[in-house]
């Protein structure tokens, strides 16, 4: 319609942030299911959207046996969840925290971060650096992780 | 983009000027991520139209000291203004006297004032508060705090799938324990009017008193707070046109007397002693402390600003705006509309596909499209609508039909984006 064009950068970066991999993570989302031995859960929400992210973890020793996760919310919020299972599955605690502060420095924009292949998927939500009020969306389910056993290494 | 045929052909009221209206918002002329500016957010804060951001800019270049204090000229400019303002908005709503209102932030601040000296007065163990199912939150939380301090019980009248009350759950719900009826005049969430004057009859004929949420309905038409019947009225500013941080609690004369203060300090005493005080009548009873003078003198000209093109007009241009939207929203395959077709104001509440609320408006955004996604402050209505969250498009009186068009087309972008057909 006249008037309402812009069709430039504004498409570019919602192709970028509205990437394939993404919705099918969000249609399609990998090991969002109970985990009944789980040795680790919380469930963490974001009051001003209501996004709920529920991440249950299985530690075996210092390794992530299992990471399933149950939520609602946008897009970003559970793809994320999705990608972050299947990404930390049979990982150390340090190597997924490793991730995960390669993966929030991608989330603010540093081009390094969102050029390590160790973030798989991942990678894909570096168009979220574009939308700063979305980045609490596509971290949600790490705020589980960190809160869960974020703790574990600093105090060893 | 071809209008569907569904869409209802008849044609926007010829006696108003949308443009000329448009003309007096300043920021309705900014472009936002390329496009022009398509502000659908109005249920959540409306707009400034230049007299009033001038009003309140030519009271600090010309007036402002504090109120009721001095006896220098400025001074007394700005508590004529101060008073003027009440009494502007104190005839507005029809209001027996100015000293029935009250100068608060906002309707939030109006329903705890209520709750904090209206319920630590009268609530007790055993006694009910009446509210519905579809409260905002500041009409819910207020009431869950001091009933539980008081042992009281909050209920609940429940709402049909299309938005409307339950009445009949009202007259099971209502009896001689109930000590307060609360409900919200317009939903902010589902845009349906309720039929406050009724529940208001009601609960004074189970001795209760009745207060209304009119947050929602203020800025989109004529309130007549006697004709309702209610004992409170409460309503904010900045939805209306005016700055935020100013709001009114209306209250009947003989409930606010025998109200206690709420908070303490100057301004709201009539005498101060080492060993106690006696406190002011009302208004000022209620309002400790300096107030929001500007606020005050933004809001009462907000109100002159609708009362000079008329909230019969706003309302006959809203209502065919809010028909139209609702008709090409309607013709969007496997988009859902909220609330009622009929008795509503124009907050449209939507999900679209399987494309959260969230994702949309950061879509429509790109496109220069404010829409509101979430919960609205309103989350057990939501759950009892059986979503999570919604997208909420909300008119006000300087929004066009292209407008909603460009709404339209934008979530064909999302529709795109997202691989929805």
């Amino acid at each position: 319609m006249a008037g309402h064009g812009g069709e430039g950068m504004e498409l570019s970066s919602l192709q970028d942030l509205y990437q394939q991999v993404i919705l099918d993570h969000y249609r399609r989302p990998r090991n969002k299911s109970p985990l009944e031995d789980a040795t680790h859960s919380l469930t963490l929400n974001n009051p001003l959207c209501g996004d709920v992210i529920d991440l249950m973890l299985r530690l075996e020793g210092d390794r992530i046996a299992a990471v399933h996760f149950e939520g609602k919310g946008c897009s970003i919020s559970q793809a994320s969840a999705s990608m972050m299972s299947g990404v930390l599955k049979g990982r150390t605690v340090p190597e997924a925290l490793q991730v995960m502060d390669t993966f929030t420095r991608m989330l603010h924009g540093d081009a390094a971060a969102a050029a390590d292949t160790d973030l798989g998927d991942l990678r894909s939500l570096a168009g979220v650096s574009k939308f700063p009020v979305r980045v609490k969306c596509a971290l949600l389910a790490w705020n589980c992780l960190e809160e869960l056993v974020g703790s574990d290494t600093s105090d060893s | 983009m071809e209008t569907p045929d569904s869409v209802s052909l008849t044609a926007p009221p010829s006696d108003y000027d949308v443009e000329r209206v448009r003309a007096d918002f300043p920021i309705l002329g900014r472009l936002v991520h390329g496009s022009p500016l398509v502000y659908l957010d109005n249920a959540a804060s409306s707009q400034k139209p230049y007299s009033v951001i001038q009003a309140v800019d030519a009271y600090y270049q010309e007036i402002h000291a504090n109120v009721h204090r001095g006896a220098h000229e400025l001074s007394i400019r700005a508590t004529e203004a101060y008073e003027g303002a009440r009494a502007v908005v104190a005839d507005h709503i029809g209001a027996a006297s100015a000293s029935e209102v009250v100068f608060v932030r906002g309707t939030t601040e109006a329903i705890n004032l209520v709750a904090w000296t209206w319920g630590a007065a009268h609530l007790g163990e055993g006694d009910e508060i009446l509210l519905t199912k579809m409260e905002h939150h500041s009409n819910l939380v207020p009431w869950q705090i001091v009933a539980h301090r008081a042992g009281a019980t909050v209920r609940f009248v429940d709402v049909r799938p299309d938005g409307s009350l339950v009445m009949e759950d009202y007259d099971r719900l209502l009896s001689d324990r109930t000590c307060l009826v609360g409900v919200t005049h317009v939903s902010n969430t589902l845009g349906v009017v309720n039929p406050v004057a009724e529940i208001a009859h009601k609960a004074h004929e189970a001795g209760a008193v009745c207060l209304v949420d009119g947050a929602q309905a203020t800025p989109h038409m004529q309130v007549d707070v006697q004709a309702l019947g209610c004992d409170f009225y409460a309503f904010s500013g900045h939805k209306m046109l005016a700055p935020t941080g100013i709001g009114a609690l209306w209250g009947r004369k003989e409930v606010l007397d025998h109200m206690p203060p709420w908070q303490g300090g100057g301004e709201m005493i009539s005498e101060v002693r080492l060993d106690g005080f006696t406190s002011a009548s009302a208004p000022h009873r209620f309002e400790a402390g300096t107030p929001n003078i500007s606020g005050a003198v933004g809001f009462a000209e907000a109100i002159r600003y609708l009362q000079r093109i008329g909230l019969e007009k706003i309302h006959a241009w809203e209502a065919d705006l809010t028909a139209y939207a609702l008709d090409r929203l309607g013709a969007i395959d496997d988009l859902e509309i909220y609330g009622p077709r009929e008795n509503r104001l124009g907050v449209i509440s939507f999900r679209y596909a399987d494309i959260h609320a969230h994702d949309l408006a950061t879509i429509l955004d790109q496109k220069g499209v404010a829409i509101r996604a979430g919960h609205h402050c309103n989350q057990p209505l939501m759950e009892h609508l059986g979503v999570d969250a919604t997208a909420r498009a909300s008119i006000y009186l300087y929004n066009t039909r292209s407008e909603i068009d460009a709404l339209v087309d934008a979530l064909g972008l999302a529709a795109k984006l997202f691989g929805v057909t």
